[in-house]
């Protein structure tokens, strides 16, 4: 039986001007799953989500989200796709002239004509998804940045999106703060019944709540898998980058010239 | 000697393909504000905000500004018109040049280092801090919702104060000219009322100024929009809305001053 996704990327290419860093994308995201997209820095994990989406186009090949060819959409159909999406960015991009409340409230605002006194209800509905909300009348900076995360949340979910995308959740998180992340992605994504991206390079925490990896490498798909399949691997990249190998086929060293060579060595034996 | 003379034409081509370009799109973006500035006006509380902003916040120094300039000019022209046994036509020269020149450039340049700056460091700082982006993921159009509100606060504070800049010159002029020196009040303002004609002076700094405030907010948002999202781009685009933005007023008083002088035929 045919799967049901609600995110389909086929052949999908992208770069800057000569530089390549998508190069033959293929993954699809069923309806209902945390799907993960992991990689190494610089391996076009966040570019794939901003392809997603539409704030980028492909050079090749398209992404379709529920059943539409996003690069094609109109500025009109863009925005009416995204309206049923919410993102968490890697450090929350919350307003900062505006205090929690109001940062939760802005979507709400916006794109609905709801009467204040059912925004001010669902606001603080949403808030107290992810435990913040005593703290709806401070001002972002006056939060840590696993709370300013969760408000974040709060405010990517205001609008119940059907897809929920992650830029690297789990950055610069504690312990504490990382655990509850990590189970609220799971628990926002059954009780909304959304479908979830993540971007993460974060195995341990993302393992715990992802029903499926997309693992990549050099701009490609290089593995693919059940967290389980995954961590059983014996592929030397997956096996490197799952375990945290500090060589192997992703090199310690940056590409360069011989080190002696640099050095001049051969010219002083010679 | 082929190569750098290569070279130096390379990096004056680069420079002007470079400032065409920005010409350009800074034109194109001018566009996009006006095509998105409906929600500044059916939603006139965001653009009563930047107008708080970028207004009210600079009244302060145009005021003192004004006062100052109003002042001097009072003492340099009484120096002038005694010699002459004109000193009742302090209040004249005070005016003309207080609505005329003064009063529309000095302000417009008070403006663009104050609220200028602050305008694009704002938007800026949006931009790096992926705020921007995350309400263009929220369907919400950062230019209609962020950038045209900014637009139209500067472009109606400006007149206002350049009208308060002109009001506190004259009256700096009356405190050194009539309260300290001692020029006679009754021909200060009499002569000052036979001598400003509504239209040609008064309407005519207004035009200036809104031109002016055009000028500057497009400057300023579209340096802030364009910033890189670093620290280092963000305080390089705010150097450069002052700078392109005094420069700019400068062309565009000269050209304006010349278009009023002929009687705009």
């Amino acid at each position: 039986m045919a799967q049901d996704n609600l995110v389909d990327i086929a052949d999908l290419h992208f770069g800057y001007g000569a530089s390549s860093i998508l190069k033959g994308i293929n993954l699809r995201i069923p309806r209902g799953k945390v799907v993960a997209i992991m990689g190494g820095s610089g391996s076009g994990k966040t570019t794939l989500l901003k392809l997603i989406a539409g704030q980028l186009k492909p050079s090749r090949g398209n992404v379709t989200v529920n059943n539409k060819i996003v690069h094609e959409l109109d500025h009109d159909g863009l925005y009416r796709m995204r309206r049923k999406m919410g993102m968490l960015f890697q450090f929350g991009a919350l307003f900062t002239d505006v205090s929690v409340f109001d940062n939760v409230a802005f979507p709400l605002r916006e794109q609905t004509d709801l009467p204040e006194a059912i925004i001010r209800d669902m606001v603080l509905m949403k808030l107290h998804a992810v435990g913040l909300r005593g703290a709806h009348k401070l001002m972002p900076n006056e939060l840590s940045g696993g709370m300013a995360r969760r408000v974040a949340l709060a405010r990517a979910i205001a609008l119940d999106p059907s897809l929920i995308l992650y830029d690297e959740p789990f950055t610069g998180l504690d312990p504490i703060s990382l655990g509850v992340i990590g189970n609220l992605i799971r628990r926002l994504n059954d009780a909304l019944g959304a479908t979830s991206v993540v971007v993460t390079h974060d195995i341990h925490e993302s393992v715990k709540i992802i029903d499926y990896i997309y693992l990549t490498a050099k701009g490609e798909i290089v593995a693919q898998g059940s967290p389980q399949e995954m961590l059983a691997s014996n592929d030397p990249l997956v096996h490197q980058f799952f375990h945290g190998d500090p060589d192997g086929p992703s090199p310690f060293h940056y590409p360069t010239t011989p080190y002696a060579q640099e050095l001049g060595l051969k010219a002083i034996h010679g | 000697m082929v190569d750098g003379l290569l070279d130096w034409f390379r990096l004056i081509g680069g420079r002007t393909i470079n400032a065409l370009w920005r010409i350009g799109s800074g034109t194109r973006f001018l566009f996009l504000i006006l095509l998105n500035s409906g929600l500044s006006f059916r939603r006139f509380g965001l653009t009563i905000r930047k107008i708080f902003f970028s207004g009210v916040l600079s009244v302060i120094i145009i005021v003192v500004s004004g006062l100052f300039v109003g002042m001097v000019l009072a003492l340099q022209g009484y120096e002038t018109l005694q010699v002459y046994g004109s000193e009742e036509k302090l209040g004249v020269l005070v005016a003309l040049s207080l609505l005329r020149e003064l009063g529309p450039v000095v302000s417009a340049l008070l403006f663009a280092s104050r609220a200028g700056s602050a305008i694009t460091a704002e938007i800026g700082l949006m931009k790096a801090t992926e705020q921007l982006l995350a309400m263009d993921i929220m369907a919400v159009n950062p230019i209609g919702r962020v950038v045209a509100p900014h637009f139209w606060g500067g472009v109606i504070s400006m007149p206002i104060l350049a009208t308060i800049f002109s009001a506190m010159g004259i009256f700096g002029a009356y405190l050194i000219g009539v309260v300290l020196i001692g020029v006679d009040g009754g021909a200060f303002w009499s002569q000052m009322q036979d001598a400003v004609d509504f239209r040609y002076d008064i309407v005519n700094s207004l035009i200036k100024s809104f031109v002016f405030g055009v000028a500057v907010t497009a400057i300023a948002t579209f340096e802030g929009f364009d910033a890189a999202p670093t620290a280092e781009g963000v305080s390089g685009a705010t150097a450069r809305t002052v700078v392109t933005s005094s420069l700019v007023i400068l062309a565009l008083d000269l050209m304006l001053t010349g278009f009023m002088m002929r009687g705009w035929n």
